[in-house]
């Protein structure tokens, strides 16, 4: 059987960067398995500009960030095989994979970098009631459609979900001449960043309808239209608020979903607030030698955040490679309680981590002017003053070892509101 | 004197920026919490400039189309000039990241250019 020291699942910006910390850590026989006919994953089809503020200090389009690392990639001579989608991973690291050029085959690696990826929510997730006309998409299969392979979905459109596909999508639409109708949100607030908001629907008049969402689907071949109705704090929708709107296209724009089938056929734990992997300070899941990274492990808001996390994974990859199997005794827990929704990593060995090490979490909801609070065991190490914290922004924390007592045993992080 | 009311895009703070203008000048700006707030409630008042990007048709690729963008910021009442210009663009495969494709589109005096690479059709 061919076997690598460190193969990689998934070409996108999370397995390049990977890849390319991995070789420069001085792994040899490297080799990333991509399913699509290119490098780059989702990059390739977010063709608008602002991705690599924070890698590059400038802001590139998708394709372009993607580039800089396939370029790097391509430097380095890492091997790739495109066109290849892996069907298997059993525990012992050995993948089954498929593709036009190989065929059906066995592959076995000493590490493995799980970097799938997500997938968005489909209508199905929703339940929203009525035909399955054609017209209804996925916002980011829509983006695949308009910016890659040239074709428009419609010219009527309202959007469901106000996540920052589904907003860059209403003016891309528009761009192209679709009369982009509303973004339906059923929250009170947007998970949108600000900067989306105001440049993809302010500057196009396109309204923003919040606590509103679909109940109804009218067509049978084609979409004709979609009722929409205001909802209460319960997402009930409140009768009497229906209203008509016809389109002849519906974008879904309703979140993203890790793609773990791989990680669950080589029996890693998945964490159920994520959806991703359970992992340490390594990035290593809780199988030996499975390392994860980027939005299969949880889903990030910037691109710049993966690249840098994978890059961890690739490096401390590369390490077991060389080291082989260490006695790691992750037996810190980190968790998020009162607000704060999961953390990454979710566990910790001390003696085995870096001097310091970023923590990464999200909370369930907006909140303005809060103490993000820091406990290791039962005693507040740090209080932080927030003036906002929202679901859609990452927070993070920078974990200093010196400061660890020797008896941790848990570190877990709250939002305490302040009292009235 | 008029006033705008905008939402900063700064951080994710998201402040509501309150800008008193007098003949098209910016007087005041209340309600930021910071300099980039100022910054920028002066920017979109006067000169509201954005990058565009979009696909332009191009013969002989791997793909129908290629993803392109503004080599700078473009005044904002331009966008729909510029999208118009993209529309009527075709390229021919094979294009590099970086190839000007148009320049000075629509009168603004910045380049188009290509954001990704196409390579040409293999028969």
């Amino acid at each position: 059987m061919e076997t690598y020291d460190i193969v990689i699942v998934g070409g996108g910006p999370a397995g390049l960067a990977a890849a390319i910390a991995a070789k420069r850590a001085g792994t040899e026989r490297l080799l990333i398995l991509e399913r699509d006919s290119e490098l780059g994953g989702i990059l390739n089809q977010c063709i608008h500009n602002g991705f690599g503020l924070h890698t590059f200090g400038e802001e590139l389009t998708g394709p372009e960030y993607a580039e800089r690392y396939i370029r790097q990639v391509r430097e380095l001579e890492i091997p790739c095989l495109l066109n290849t989608m892996v069907l298997d991973i059993s525990p012992d690291r050995v993948l089954t994979v498929a593709g036009r050029d190989g065929g059906l085959r066995q592959i076995a690696a000493r590490a493995v970098i799980l970097a799938m990826g997500c997938r968005e929510r489909p209508r199905g997730a929703l339940n929203i009631p009525g035909y399955r006309p054609a017209g209804i998409y996925s916002a980011g299969t829509a983006q695949r459609l308009v910016n890659m392979e040239g074709y428009m979905p419609g010219r009527e459109v309202v959007i469901l979900g106000s996540g920052d596909i589904g907003l860059i999508m209403a003016r891309r639409m528009s761009l192209e001449g679709a009369h982009v109708k509303l973004v339906a949100e059923v929250l009170p607030y947007s998970g949108g960043l600000k900067r989306n908001i105001s440049q993809c629907l302010d500057d196009f008049g396109i309204p923003l309808k919040l606590s509103h969402t679909v109940v109804d689907i009218d067509g049978r071949e084609r979409l004709r239209g979609v009722t929409l109705a205001e909802v209460d704090e319960n997402r009930r929708p409140i009768p009497g608020t229906e209203e008509y709107i016809p389109c002849d296209t519906l974008l879904l724009s309703v979140g993203l979903l890790p793609e773990n089938e791989l990680s669950a056929s080589a029996g890693v734990a998945l964490d159920s607030v994520t959806g991703g992997p359970v992992v340490t300070e390594s990035l290593l899941t809780s199988v030996p030698g499975v390392f994860a990274c980027g939005n299969v492990l949880h889903v990030h808001d910037l691109v710049d955040y993966v690249s840098e996390e994978a890059a961890r994974a690739g490096e401390n990859a590369a390490d077991y490679v060389r080291q082989g199997e260490q006695p790691e005794e992750a037996n810190v827990r980190l968790a998020g309680k009162k607000g704060v929704r999961y953390t990454v990593p979710q566990l910790l060995d001390v003696r085995h981590m870096p001097e310091q090490l970023t923590v990464r979490f999200r909370v369930g909801q907006p909140y303005r002017d809060v103490t993000l609070c820091v406990w290791f065991n039962e005693t507040c190490f740090r209080r932080i003053r927030k003036r906002v914290m929202a679901p859609g922004e990452m927070e993070q924390f920078l974990l200093r070892r010196a400061d660890l007592p020797d008896d941790l045993h848990t570190i877990t992080f709250t939002v305490e509101e302040d009292a009235k | 004197m008029t006033t705008r009311t905008l939402t900063c895009i700064g951080c994710p703070l998201g402040c509501t920026l309150h800008v008193s203008l007098e003949d098209g000048r910016v007087v005041s700006v209340t309600g930021n919490t910071c300099k980039k707030g100022d910054d920028y409630a002066r920017k979109e008042c006067v000169h509201p400039a954005r990058t565009v990007t979009g696909t332009v048709r191009i013969s002989g690729g791997r793909l129908p189309v290629c993803s392109v963008k503004t080599a700078q910021e473009v005044p904002k009442e331009k966008i729909f000039e510029v999208a118009a210009a993209f529309a009527r663009l075709e390229a021919v495969a094979p294009v590099s990241i970086g190839d000007v494709l148009l320049h000075d589109v629509a009168g603004t005096g910045a380049d188009v250019i290509a954001t990704r690479n196409v390579a040409q059709k293999t028969a």
